[in-house]
């Protein structure tokens, strides 16, 4: 059987080689994102400028290489220049222009433009950073030491720590179980060297020598395998990253998405590799049972149990895999940066489990609505086949197995794994009643695991460093890493891994940075309009399936939006309808009448027409629909109003009976009106006015004719004098 | 199923692509596939193109129109020359999309789902583009827009307008 890992080690090494016959190491690199946000943020300008520089500068040591994205969207385009050997240096929001300074300057100069280097931290020069593993396993012990012992180590050694900077990283998760809690652990830049120490003399000890004497202490030097190393050495010395934990992510925005053998360098295809030699299928579903992953579109069935499903329910021969891309959840979009940060991983991942369950044919069904990403993954699979990871005979294992994408087309519902599959199939996407599960009946009557893009990305990661290793990040229930996407009222908006547990405030403040100056957080959405929202006094929640069930939302597949005092949890309520109302495909009473009498009572509320009796009403269907819809999309379809009601029922309240709405959202609650004191005549907002509905001669305080205000708010934008009020 | 027939307007890849799958395993399964690339090369899905892909791949007409019905994705009828969609994400309709969408129904002076008289412009919507962390955004045919305001709409619709001539 060696066969396999004979074929492993030939393919990386010739990864390897061809790498190293490039001198790309050698060379001076310029990475840019190229990832759907990152070329609407103007990533693809800023490629064409490096290019023409390059040329222009005769330089053959300069290469310039496209990322995934990093999930670092709210200062996308983001550029990393890395000279060899040195610390690398990451920049933010790189326009034409600014291209043309850091080409200057940095590339050409040698000298880092400091203005422009994300998120502004590195204002000065620095000799050493060093980036601190600080997980909650570890912390709890004893109140987060390492930084004290390594600011005493400076101390010690006469290291002036003003030239020192020390982030508090997240979990490294490098640990073997007997160490945990024992050990600090931390990462020395530009050297990029991983130490392990247990007490202050050791700490003493590591800072004389690397620091003072400048040499590695090897005594000391973690050799652990370290999954996250690469991602670590790159962006550690950033704090909206050195706070999370990327597994799933742990190679988007670091290597180039169509590349296999960069792919293949950061280990992978070993753990595909190592399941085909030693050929215990049962062995695969074990390890996945026993790490406790748990599905991540959001219903955290366990995946380990839904394999063993579809091996031991049914004796039939043909069985399918599928990959649920079918990303609907408005606001959500962790699935579209890993296929197109990395897709190899997802296609690793369904490899392995469809040798688990024995399938020959996969299926990833993906958004329409996503062309990078369709694009990506058909040039994964291209290369894949033709190196002999997909397809006939993998790695010489004589096991086959090839994968076909299909394409969704804009039906929510399609999400649901039953309609997902007849979607698959051609057909109309509607769903059916479950039993018979899809491990049962799945694709054309064959038993078929569905599991999501995170889902199957996590796969591999667990079968390379083992179930034990993975179950001991996360909590009990929850296991591993959750991602998530920020979005909303959030200062530092973008994609964001996170070990489970870790509770919203840190990802919020810590991670996300909080709320823009002067505005306070309301409500944070997440499950998109599956789930529902948590006020802010519930902001210490640790993130784990069930504690978000507990508080009236769900973990859903990973959508996260902020809310602040400016946003209407009505209007709010209403809009999550709006789209389950829309996107409800009719084949259940209770989904089909249920949403459009919901959503006219959220309508009648918000325009002022609302009676009191709507909030029973609004209960009383939303409970029955709860009950009695088809699938999940009607079942979990009232969840925004109910979990709205339940933690905002005053706001309601306002709605109803004082026909007012305090965050001014609700458009017929509002009403324009200048204020005559303030109003000097410049007759601005009458002429921005689109429906002429203000009137007034000049240097005459104007007014503003309610019966044809569309209020649209342009008087108010327009006024210089804030003669405008909103009432 | 004539070859011969005049009447066939589709291109010739696309009837190859049916050809093709009608010989792999479970025919009926590519529909959408199909549809979808009939609607990348014309635009829309006409009724012509419907029937003729139902002969091709035996499949009835009512199949394909309650398949081509159901998916929003598909369209029943032509766009204009640069399709607007205004994403209507929660990102997006939390950082005002809504605003976004009313300025330019005012400045075409048509409706959701409709084109302009010169063919030039339809609007449309898309429930979301995954660019969350951009709200709101806006894409012009194949062009993202994003951080966009109400107030930049007529500046980008000039800026269209001047660019197509």
């Amino acid at each position: 059987m060696g066969k396999v890992l004979d074929f492993y080690e030939a393919l990386y090494h010739y990864m390897v080689e061809r790498r190293k016959q490039s001198g790309i190491d050698n060379r001076i690199l310029i990475h840019f994102g190229s990832a759907t946000c990152e070329n609407a943020a103007g990533s693809d300008l800023v490629r064409r400028e490096f290019e023409k520089l390059i040329r222009v500068s005769g330089r053959d040591d300069i290469l310039l290489k496209p990322t995934g994205c990093t999930g670092r969207c709210a200062r996308e385009p983001i550029v990393g220049v890395f000279f060899p050997g040195q610390i690398p240096i990451k920049y933010e929001q790189v326009d034409a222009q600014k291209v043309q300074t850091i080409f200057q300057q940095h590339i050409l100069g040698g000298l880092p433009v400091a203005s422009l280097i994300l998120d502004k931290r590195t204002d000065r020069h620095y000799d050493y950073v060093v980036t601190l593993c600080s997980s909650e396993r570890c912390r709890h012990q004893e109140r987060n030491p390492t930084q004290e012992m390594l600011l005493t180590a400076l101390q010690n050694n006469g290291v002036d720590s003003d030239s020192v900077r020390i982030f508090s990283g997240g979990c490294f998760g490098l640990c073997s179980r007997d160490q945990v809690g024992k050990q600090h652990v931390m990462m020395i830049f530009p050297e990029k060297v991983m130490y392990h120490f247990q007490t202050q003399q050791e700490a003493d000890e590591i800072v004389k020598s690397h620091m003072v004497q400048k040499t590695v202490v090897d005594a000391y030097i973690t050799h652990a395998d370290f999954i996250t190393e690469q991602f670590f050495s790159l962006y550690g010395d950033v704090s909206f990253f050195n706070k999370q934990t990327r597994l799933t992510l742990r190679n988007s925005g670091l290597t180039d998405p169509e590349s296999m053998g960069d792919y293949i360098r950061n280990k992978g295809y070993e753990a595909l590799a190592q399941v085909l030699d030693r050929g215990d299928s049962d062995f695969i579903i074990s390890e996945i049972s026993k790490s406790g992953l748990r599905g991540r579109g959001g219903g955290g069935y366990p995946t380990g149990q839904k394999w063993r499903n579809a091996v031991q329910d049914s004796d039939d021969p043909v069985r399918f895999v599928v990959c649920n891309a079918d990303e609907g959840d408005p606001g959500a979009f962790m699935d579209r940066s890993a296929l197109e940060g990395d897709p190899f991983i997802i296609l690793e991942g369904m490899t392995i489990g469809a040798y688990a369950i024995g399938a020959h044919k996969g299926f990833i069904y993906v958004r329409a609505e996503y062309p990078l990403a369709i694009e990506r993954l058909e040039k994964a699979i291209a290369k894949a086949r033709e190196n002999d990871v997909l397809g006939k005979n993998i790695m010489n294992s004589g096991f086959d197995f090839d994968i076909e994408i299909r394409l969704g087309a804009g039906a929510f519902v399609c999400g649901e794994e039953t309609a997902l599959m007849v979607s698959i199939e051609g057909k109309r996407g509607q769903p059916r009643i479950r039993p018979p599960w899809p491990t049962q009946s799945g694709l054309w009557g064959h038993p078929t695991v569905i599991n999501n893009v995170e889902t199957w990305a996590n796969v591999p990661t667990i079968l390379l460093y083992g179930a034990d290793w993975f179950s001991r990040i996360g909590t009990k229930q929850s296991r591993g890493t959750k991602v998530f996407a920020l979005a909303g009222k959030v200062v530092n908006t973008g994609l964001v891994e996170v070990p489970m547990g870790t509770t919203l405030r840190d990802i919020i403040y810590d991670i996300g940075g909080g709320l823009e100056e002067g505005r306070t957080l309301k409500a944070i959405q997440t499950g998109g309009p599956s789930g529902g929202c948590i006020p802010a006094r519930l902001i210490d929640t640790p993130v784990e399936y069930e504690t978000l069930a507990e508080i009236g939302s769900i973990m859903g597949s990973g959508g996260m939006i902020v809310l602040d005092d400016q946003d209407c949890m009505v209007a709010t309520a209403r809009y999550f309808l709006e789209f389950t109302q829309s996107e409800s495909c009719g084949k259940c009473v209770p989904c089909r009448e249920g949403t459009v009498r919901m959503l006219e009572i959220m309508e009648r509320i918000s325009s002022g027409q609302g009676a009191m009796e709507d909030l029973a009403r609004l209960r009383r269907l939303g409970q029955l629909m709860r009950k009695t819809s088809l699938c999940g999309l009607g079942q979990t379809a009232p969840n925004p109003v109910l979990s709205a009601m339940e933690n905002f029922q005053e706001e309601f309240i306002t709605h109803i009976r004082d026909k007012k709405c305090p965050a001014h959202k609700c458009r017929q609650l509002v009403t324009y009106e200048v204020i005559p004191d303030k109003c000097t005549g410049c007759t601005l907002c009458a002429r921005r006015c689109p429906v002429s509905c203000i009137s007034g001669a000049k240097r005459q305080v104007h007014f503003i004719d309610q019966a044809s205000c569309i209020k649209c708010g342009e008087c108010f934008n327009a006024c210089k004098f804030d003669a405008i009020a909103i009432n | 199923m004539n070859k011969t027939d005049q009447s066939v307007t589709l291109d010739r890849d696309i009837i190859d692509l049916m050809e093709e799958c009608r010989l792999r395993e479970y025919p009926e399964s590519y529909l959408i596939t199909i549809l979808h690339r009939v609607q990348a090369r014309y635009g829309y899905l006409s009724e012509q193109h419907m029937d003729e892909v139902a002969q091709y791949m035996q499949i009835p007409t009512a199949t394909i129109s309650g398949v081509a019905t159901f998916y929003h994705y598909f369209r029943l009828r032509p766009r204009g020359k640069y399709a607007i969609s205004i994403c209507l994400g929660t990102a997006c309709f939390v950082k005002g999309a809504d605003k976004i969408l009313e300025a330019f129904k005012t400045e075409l002076g048509i409706d959701m789902g409709e084109t302009t008289q010169d063919g030039l412009f339809s609007l449309e919507n898309s429930r979301c583009l995954g660019v969350c962390a951009l709200a709101p955004v806006v894409t012009v045919n194949d062009r993202v827009y994003s951080n966009l305001s109400a107030k930049q709409v007529p500046d980008l619709l000039n800026k269209i307008r001047f660019e197509d001539q």
